[in-house]
């Protein structure tokens, strides 16, 4: 019944004719390869070592951190390295830096859906999976760092017996706000989209627990051209609200630095200046995540070097807006004529955290301008080791941003030194292992690409071209 | 003619989309109107086949993120200015900038929530039962086949005239469908 032996694929990168471009989707694909190929990672392949491996590794990490909560509910913040001056320190380093991680999942599922961009089709899968768990890695920090962490329902507005209401006024509550909606509609985005796929997964499964499960996730969807019709228009709205949304979290998470007064924090430029950075250290991590997981499951006929290259460019141009917030930064801090921010840019140049400074910059600006070549867009390992470099630079732009600004501020009476502990470590690493975790676990038992849209970029799904060979 | 009421239709089953598209344009010329088309992927061309056309998703899309700002800027409003007033210096309670952001989030999270729910109500799902699932051969209208299926409710059906119409349209088997 499901007989067509999978047709064997011709090089999945070379050119389309006349176009000198490798293609989305290798040639030679049909509705069952494609079909075949991406359920088979989930039903009938052998789970690869390289899966046990790297997740009893992540689980090992998730436990590091579980050990790191229980010791913070026990004793308190304390036991970071978070005092006055610097009272933020990790915690909302790591915040912001994974909810920017997300937001390229976003950006590929939403904004490139809406600009037709075909080539997104064989990421957004994972890239929205990648999302879901950043926001999740990402969520945790803000809760962790409140002190009572287990009273953090007091910061949603309910009718409560004290008669306290949250203070709207406030960017740490549009926070909140933002941050729940982005996780929620993103989880929305993702689940929608995989309905049709797990109807897949429900029709084509052996063992019986699979039918089960998948069957009641699926919901009895069934492929009718009526479904279909409401379920475009849905998906395309969606599409839709979640674009201004990406760009509002951002904008709100650079609030809680723009609306304070801090020097180095209370500027115009931060809502684009985050969001561009946010994008640009998602597109480097979808590159971190999608480079090796082509290699292993053998994807590369359907990640081809077109993709690659493509979110290379998007690095390469987010990555200039950034440097461009950077040098902006440091002229109106200068042309401004306040000395608290004149004082504070010479103090990230050559203060006490100035090699971070200098490393950030190497790191966000200075490698990542080889991607102006096509030879470098090309080279896959170069390409990975680049996205590593921009992932730990813009972990390092939000050290410094945090940092630098908090440890000098007005008075020198009130200056002092941040330096992390065991624990914040712990609790920053094992946010990675909860991260990878998650991933191990969705690829295998999701489809990592999303087999309806596969289907509907084939050739041979094409039904207008083919019309007036069939005349009635 | 009404036929037993055991059978839930006639399924043809068709090797491509093309095929399928022209079959459902000819099953709709032919009179019928109770059918529906199956397909592993959103097929365009198919939906106006059916002779369908717009879809009240919007409208409650809409609706819901009317309901949602207004929702949204009610309760800071409320809790601002009537509930819990705070006064800090002498300003004013209802600080409209300062409650943008939070009506913004509202009105994306209600709408999106509007979005997904409407399209599940709208297309009867969670359905755990459907007798198209009777057909063993169903199963690959999630993988490679596409299906026309015309319903024994149809005023135009009869269980003869209507597989020897289905036949005309080059599918690859005609199956009954029990209810």
């Amino acid at each position: 019944m499901m007989g067509d032996p999978l047709i064997p694929i011709e090089d999945p990168n070379a050119a389309v004719a006349g176009t000198g471009v490798p293609p989305v989707i290798a040639p030679g694909h049909t509705f069952s390869s494609v079909t075949d190929k991406i359920s088979s990672i989930v039903l009938t392949r052998k789970t690869p070592i390289g899966w046990w491996l790297g997740f009893l590794i992540a689980f090992g990490i998730v436990n590091v951190l579980m050990i790191a909560i229980t010791y913070l509910f026990v004793k308190g913040v304390g036991i970071w390295g978070v005092n006055v001056p610097v009272g933020w320190g990790f915690a909302i380093v790591n915040f912001v830096w994974w909810i920017g991680i997300g937001h390229a999942g976003t950006l590929i599922s939403a904004i490139l859906l809406l600009l037709k961009q075909t080539w997104r089709t064989s990421i957004n899968r994972f890239a929205e999976a990648m999302t879901l768990f950043a926001v999740a890695c990402a969520g945790l920090f803000p809760v962790l760092h409140l002190g009572r962490p287990w009273l953090a329902y007091w910061l949603f507005p309910y009718p409560n017996s004290m008669g306290v209401w949250p203070q709207f006024r406030s960017p740490l509550i549009w926070d909140v706000f933002a941050v729940s909606t982005y996780a929620t509609v993103s989880l929305l985005f993702w689940f929608v989209g995989l309905i049709p796929d797990l109807a897949t997964l429900r029709d084509r499964s052996q063992s019986p627990v699979g039918r089960v499960v998948y069957g009641i996730l699926a919901m009895g969807w069934r492929g009718s051209a009526r479904h279909w019709h409401r379920y475009e228009t849905a998906y395309l709205l969606l599409a839709g609200l979640a674009t201004p949304l990406v760009v509002s979290v951002h904008t709100v998470v650079s609030f809680d630095f723009a609306i304070a007064i801090v020097p180095g924090w209370h500027t115009t430029i931060f809502p684009p200046y985050f969001v561009a950075g946010a994008i640009y250290s998602g597109f480097a991590m979808v590159l971190t995540l999608a480079i090796p997981i082509r290699a292993i499951y053998g994807l590369e006929d359907f990640i081809t070097l077109r993709h690659l290259e493509n979110m290379a460019k998007v690095m390469l141009v987010t990555g200039l807006i950034v440097a461009y917030g950077y040098a902006i930064e440091a002229f109106i801090a200068w042309y401004g004529g306040n000395k608290y921010e004149g004082f504070m840019i010479w103090n990230r140049m050559t203060g006490p955290y100035a090699p971070f400074y200098w490393a950030l910059i190497t790191c966000n600006i200075v490698i990542p301008q080889a991607l102006w070549f096509r030879a470098i867009r090309k080279n896959v390992p170069v390409l990975f080791v680049i996205a590593i470099i921009v992932n730990i630079g813009m972990w390092l732009e939000r050290f410094i941003i945090v940092v630098t600004s908090l440890h000098r501020d007005f008075l020198p009476s009130a200056w002092g030194m941040y330096s992390p502990t065991m624990w914040d470590w712990a609790t920053f690493v094992g946010t990675i292992g909860l991260f990878l975790a998650l991933l191990f676990l969705f690829l295998r038992f999701l489809p990592m690409i999303s087999i309806a849209e596969m289907r509907a970029i084939l050739p041979e799904a094409k039904v207008e071209a083919h019309e007036d060979l069939r005349v009635i | 003619m009404r036929t037993s009421p055991t059978l839930y239709g006639l399924m043809a089953e068709f090797d491509d989309p093309q095929t399928l598209v022209a079959a459902t344009r000819r099953a709709h010329d032919e009179g019928y109107r109770r059918m529906d088309a199956y397909s592993p992927f959103p097929i365009e061309e198919l939906h106006e086949a059916l002779g369908q056309h717009h879809s009240k998703l919007p409208l409650i899309v809409l609706i819901g993120g009317i309901i949602g700002g207004l929702g949204g800027y009610a309760l800071q409003y409320w809790v601002a200015a009537i509930a819990y007033p705070l006064n800090i210096g002498g300003r004013p309670l209802h600080s409209w900038p300062a409650f943008i952001p939070v009506t913004f989030e509202c009105t994306i999270l209600v709408a999106a929530l509007s979005a997904v729910l409407g399209m599940l109500a709208l297309n009867g799902l969670p359905m755990p039962y459907h007798p198209v699932f009777n057909v063993p051969r169903f199963a690959l209208a999630s993988r490679n086949r596409f299906f026309l299926c015309i319903e024994a409710k149809d005023r135009k059906f009869d269980l003869e005239a209507t597989r020897r119409f289905l036949e005309t349209l080059e599918p690859r088997e005609v199956s009954t469908v029990a209810d």
